[in-house]
């Protein structure tokens, strides 16, 4: 393992030191060299997703400042607004201070405080009860958690499936579509080769995924003079730096890459090498049309996936080294005719449908701009291919003098994920990756360590039974179904879970589907639950689609007088919207107060050279009666017995989350930490549990990173040297090569049973939808929304995004950051206001078919003009976060969600998703607009009664002073 | 009214780039985390959980639409930092009653003397670029001062001693150095980029620099990439994959 010897990202002579930085000789009795800090502590930030490592310097245990680390693998010594900004969060007037429990009515903000010993009992008792009788009554749901490996164990444990975090309505579509395809997926599996990329294509990104990152390779771009596309409704942020934006129609994305493919396969322009050895192209396809083999692959007797050699002139094993294969044709292999997967691209894709011509009008960019790009593209990954001199071996145990690259790279995010056909269009930017060659290549998009994985990855979701009292499912309840058997449904097709996840509604839903658990809830479908236990979620706010439905039944009673969904535990840190909606409070601590693991078994932080996690640490200790979520929920289970969570005797197995971190074995050596494992830390990836590995960690800055030698940097997916390595680690089972499945056989086996064909059947309503979405090669369809609303009565888009200084970021109640935004406007296209008789400032209703929300707009050129957009979450509740009413945020700010259903317009029993993963889509949303009379007041509706302030926590000061206390202690020292 | 030193040893200052920054903010509050407890601390914040929340800032980033030239509307979002530009010829000095407003002879930082500050807001009405901050709580104008108190500050490790802004920008978009020596590195990038004064005609002669968009039909990055034909004019489907390929 290394540590970088780095002057981080700003180290350009020209962002150095001074050559001599001593202070000159000047009389003005200034101190150029004041005391900074007592002690700097290493931790990792979590004002994001993002998790850079940050430097905290502290004075008398208050944290005087935060900078970024300039060693740490993610951020190399920058920080952004939020990260800079984080000695706000910590010290919010809207933390949490002790255990509450409600005492007054639902959603009124009334509470008592009380000791944990009898917040812990009444969890306990509710929970333990739960267990002995129907686990599945528990839906335990976190919101932007990064414990999931703690979390999803826990809920295994436990014994229900109903869990899951909160990727069902952020970016399930990214990770499932990158997962069954290549093995890997953009940001947290894999990142753009900053530094050798010469062409970059960003798709839908809104200034997120990851912040930091992004930022500082694109700067690495422009250095080197690559160009940068920018592909989004909106020109902000990185889209306002792009050397080219291209002002697409939302939703439409999917159809504008499909005709870049259609002009590559036109012009022969794809990398048929690249495709036969990483690849399924030349893989044989049943063809048998109504058969319950078609369009699944040839294979012989033992299995193997077959594929015709053209120099044997026989079908042979498709996986086999050193074959001719054929990618086009037609073969009768067992007595049926087969095609190879790429006949089956060729043909479609090279179809008039998919000509830029056919696809300009509806995506809203001209064909001949279209067809440059696919020109510029090819012409970049094949005349301007890149070659570096490093001799590596692949899988087949080959020798290549060097690493050949096809300098593309391409990075998408939500706004390919948040709409119903986001599964599809971020196959189709995977298929368009893999046919210039540029997946795992110097130059293209590389992955970052546990990925890639075998696509998709083994592991199944658990819970088929729907759990059984006392027992724990028999394995995580999350993972990648592969056929209808994988399905969590009962024998009439009906769900399992309460999400409906894995059933014929979203047989791919990978991450779950959070936004639908109080709505299948509340309404008993498919059963009604106990208990709501949720971390970090604001689902009675900014998290929910349809916010005003959902609060309503949060608090609506059943004919008996109890509330529908019987009693919801919360666990958040600050005085969240939801917090006035729970019956059992327990305060969580800040993220400078508690440990943490950034672990390889869970969201990873690594680099594409090398794998890396990190910790976090209580830099400072907590003033407030309060806990870290994760020590909470290890002592509920140890109290409720919890396999994995009591020790012989029934004590608790870990007396705190460090202690977890440390001590738990997933397998045996393998844990959440991968660094300085063994008994004294001479070992890495596995090994014993060492006593010191926090130390370790601590010493090191917060992070462990391993560099991996050169020859196993790129074409990880087919690379001995890489292979056998991440065997090692446990990332991979066996060191088998990864085949990128452009045809996806899993898409097929839902498909065929859709068609009728297996024992295990859709309902008969369900079966178009699945015969459409199901297609095993990337397809486009028009989102749902879009397609089923009038397009006359809602003929715009309604996008949101979060502000960089906001994206991921837990509240508004930072008092630097609110001062950036505190109220958030529609940006409108100045054409299309001045069609609807707008002016700058206007009023106006945003009206969709579900609901409507009165905002403020602002007039701008940069946006695609049938789409209007705002910044999210900027709207806050009267009363909320402590902040006080008449703030901007509840005044003037206004939440898009109250617009946006949570089920299909006209459709109550299939929610507004993607009908693949059950991705929440709410990049869907189609409005008009209208002005408001102008003599209403100038607010925000709906309006909302006033929160109570819970009890225990101080009003919010007036004024903040935040530092003077610095310069006393400077001063005095003097 | 207070005097300007006749000649600076040096001339410390930014050199912006609007062709990276990407407004995300992060300058601003690595200023404002650092200075809140720096040399001119506290930057108070006012009414911070309410309405009209306000507060003193000594960098700010703005965002606005460009007017093409060719007249077809606003084709280009720019995101505009903006902090005092320690000008070689400070109306802001010079207007000063006390000299509170100074600029320092050795590096040419303009600063203020909290002790000698009646806080009257001359000094704000003078100042074209909006850089002056008035803290209202203590009555004294407080400004960017280059950090003057990380830049020389022997209590942080040498490879810190740069402005906070510098070193918290996470697009590379802020430069730091000597602009009055014309082979220091921010003065070759200035060169090199055609680095611009913020509104030259005042003629305060801003020390602080700001590099211009790259020009997307000049300057950007060319593909000169031919027109796709089509591989198989005749319509012969596929022919070009008979090559012989190996697994």
């Amino acid at each position: 393992m290394s540590k970088h010897p780095t002057n981080g990202a700003n180290s350009a002579p020209s962002q150095r030191p001074l050559r001599v930085s001593n202070a000159p000789a000047e009389a003005d009795g200034v101190d150029t060299s004041p005391r900074v800090s007592e002690e700097v502590k290493h931790s990792t930030c979590y004002m994001c997703a993002c998790r850079c490592g940050i430097d905290v310097h502290l004075v008398g245990g208050e944290v005087r400042y935060i900078q970024g680390n300039r060693d740490h693998p993610v951020n190399k010594g920058v920080l952004c607004a939020k990260g800079s900004a984080g000695i706000m969060q910590h010290l919010s007037p809207a933390r949490l201070r002790k255990p509450l429990l409600r005492v007054g009515e639902r959603g009124a903000g009334e509470f008592r405080e009380i000791e944990w010993e009898e917040a812990l009992q009444i969890a306990t008792d509710r929970l333990s009860r739960i267990r002995s009788t129907d686990p599945k009554k528990l839906a335990f749901f976190t919101g932007r958690d990064q414990s999931q490996s703690l979390t999803g164990w826990w809920a295994q444990q436990f014994g229900t499936p109903n869990f899951a975090a909160h990727g069902g309505f952020c970016s399930v579509n990214m990770a499932a579509a990158g997962l069954y395809t290549v093995g890997g997926s953009f940001w947290e599996f894999g990142e753009p080769d900053w530094d050798n990329a010469k062409y970059f294509v960003l798709f839908g990104v809104a200034e997120d995924h990851d912040s930091n990152p992004i930022k500082i390779g694109l700067k690495k771009l422009k250095e080197r003079g690559a160009k940068v596309l920018a592909v989004n409704p909106c020109r902000t942020g990185y889209n306002a730096i792009a050397d080219e934006w291209v002002g697409i129609r939302p939703g439409t994305d999917g159809l504008f890459v499909l005709a870049l493919v259609h002009e590559l396969i036109r012009a022969g322009r794809v990398d048929l090498e690249y495709l036969v050895r990483y690849t399924n192209a030349h893989c044989l396809v049943i063809d048998n049309l109504g058969g319950a083999d078609h369009g699944l692959f040839a294979r012989d007797a033992d299995g193997k996936i077959l594929a015709w050699d053209k120099k044997k002139g026989a079908a042979v094993d498709a996986l086999g080294a050193e074959l001719e294969p054929a990618l086009a044709g037609a073969v009768t292999v067992g007595g049926k005719r087969c095609v190879p997967v790429f006949q089956l691209i060729a043909e479609r894709y090279s179809s008039p449908e998919y000509a830029p011509e056919a696809v300009a009008e509806r995506c809203g960019v001209p064909a001949e701009t279209i067809r440059r790009i696919a020109a510029e593209l090819a012409h970049v990954a094949f005349e301007e291919a890149i070659e570096l001199p490093i001799a590596w071996t692949d899988w087949a145990g080959r020798r290549h003098e060097t690493m050949k690259g096809r300098p593309v790279a391409m990075h998408a995010m939500r706004g390919i994920s948040a709409h119903s056909n986001g599964f599809h269009t971020c196959r189709s930017i995977h298929l368009l990756q893999v046919l210039l060659g540029t997946v795992e290549v110097p130059g293209g998009f590389r992955f970052k360590a546990p990925y890639p994985k075998p696509c998709p990855p083994g592991l199944k979701p658990a819970g088929k039974d729907g759990g059984k009292p006392n027992t724990p499912l028999s394995g995580a309840p999350l993972g990648f179904v592969e056929g209808p058997e994988d399905l969590l449904v009962d024998e009439n097709g009906g769900p399992i879970r309460i999400d409906k996840a894995y059933s014929w509604q979203a047989p791919v839903a990978a991450h779950g589907l959070m936004h639908m658990v109080i709505a299948n809830a509340w309404r008993g479908d498919p059963y009604p639950i106990d208990t709501l236990f949720m971390y970090m979620a604001n689902m009675a706010w900014n998290s929910s689609m349809n916010t005003t439905g959902t609060i309503a039944m949060l608090t609506d009673r059943d004919e008996k007088g109890d509330y529908k969904i019987p009693f919801i535990i919360y666990s958040d840190a600050y005085y969240s919207e939801t917090v006035a909606y729970a019956d059992l409070v327990l305060p969580d601590t800040t993220y400078l107060e508690r440990h943490d693991c950034i672990s390889l078994l869970d969201r990873p932080i690594s680099h594409a050279d090398g794998p890396a996690d990190a910790i976090r640490h209580p830099v400072v200790q907590p003033d407030r009666d309060v806990r870290p979520f994760q020590t909470v929920l290890l002592d509920l289970g140890a109290r409720l017995g919890l396999p994995g969570m009591v020790n012989e005797d029934g004590g608790a197995k870990y007396a705190d989350y460090a202690d977890y971190i440390v001590n738990h074995e997933r397998t045996p050596g393998i844990g959440p930490l991968a660094g300085w494992r063994g008994e004294d830390g001479d070992t890495f990836g596995r090994g014993a549990s060492n006593p010191d590995q926090l130390k370790r960690y601590i010493d090191n800055g917060g992070f462990w990173q391993h560099e991996l030698p050169e020859d196993a940097r790129y074409y990880k997916m087919a690379n001995r040297s890489y292979l056998d390595f991440a065997v090692h680690m446990g990332f991979l089972p066996k060191a088998d090569q990864i085949v990128f499945q452009l045809y996806s056989e899993p898409l097929q086996r839902f498909r065929l049973a859709a068609e009728g064909h297996g024992d295990i059947l859709p309902p008969q309503e369900e079966r178009p939808r699945l015969i459409a979405a199901f297609d095993p090669l990337p397809i486009w369809y028009r989102p749902f929304e879009q397609a089923a609303v009038d397009g006359e009565a809602f003929p715009l888009s309604a996008l949101t995004q979060r502000p960089m200084h906001m994206y991921h970021s837990w509240g508004s109640q930072n008092a630097w950051l609110r001062q950036i935004t505190s109220q958030n406007r529609l940006f409108v296209h100045r054409k299309t206001a001045a069609g609807l008789g707008l002016v700058d400032d206007d009023w106006v209703w945003i009206e969709s078919h579900h609901g409507r929300v009165k905002g403020q707009i602002r007039l701008v050129d940069g946006v695609n003009p049938d789409t209007v957009w705002t910044w999210n979450a900027i709207g806050k509740r009267r009363g909320a976060w402590m902040l006080k009413d008449g703030a901007g945020e509840s005044e003037k700010g206004f939440l898009l969600n109250h617009a946006i259903s949570e089920f299909l317009p006209g459709d109550d029993t299939h929610s507004n998703s993607d009908p693949v993963t059950g991705q929440a889509a709410w990049f869907d949303l189609r409005v008009r607009i209208k002005k408001c009379d102008p003599a209403a007041l100038p607010r925000t509706e709906p309006r909302y009664p006033l929160l109570e302030t819970p009890p225990g926590i101080p009003p919010a000061p007036k004024k903040l002073s935040f530092g003077a206390q610095f310069r006393r202690w400077r001063e005095t020292a003097k | 009214m207070t005097q300007l030193p006749t000649s600076t040893e040096k001339s410390l200052g930014l050199v912006i780039d609007l062709d990276t920054c990407v407004g995300c903010q992060a300058c601003v509050t690595s200023c404002k985390e650092w200075n809140t407890g720096g040399h001119m601390a506290p930057l108070t914040d006012y009414n911070p959980y309410e309405g009209g929340a306000d507060g003193v800032w000594f960098n700010r980033v703005h965002t606005y639409e460009q007017e093409a030239a060719n007249g077809c509307g606003h084709d280009r979002t720019v995101h505009f930092p903006r902090s005092c530009l320690h000008c070689d010829e400070p109306a802001c000095v010079t207007v000063c009653p006390t000299g509170a407003s100074y600029k320092r002879s050795s590096d040419g930082i303009v600063l203020v003397d909290e002790d000698k500050c009646i806080g009257c807001k001359l000094c704000s009405w003078a100042c074209p670029y909006g850089a002056r901050e008035m803290d209202m709580d203590v009555g004294v104008m407080k400004k960017c001062t280059l950090c003057i108190d990380r830049i020389y500050n022997e209590n942080l490790p040498e490879r810190d001693r740069v402005p906070a802004c510098v070193a918290a920008c996470p697009a590379g978009a802020r430069h730091y150095g000597d602009l009055a020596d014309p082979d220091s590195p921010v003065s070759r990038l200035v060169a090199e980029r055609g680095g611009v004064d913020l509104m030259p005609e005042m003629g305060y002669r801003p020390v602080n620099k700001y590099l211009p968009p790259r020009d997307r039909e000049r300057t950007g990055p060319a593909v000169t990439a031919p027109a796709l034909e089509s591989a198989d004019p005749q319509g012969g489907f596929l022919g070009w994959l008979d090559g012989v390929l190996s697994r």
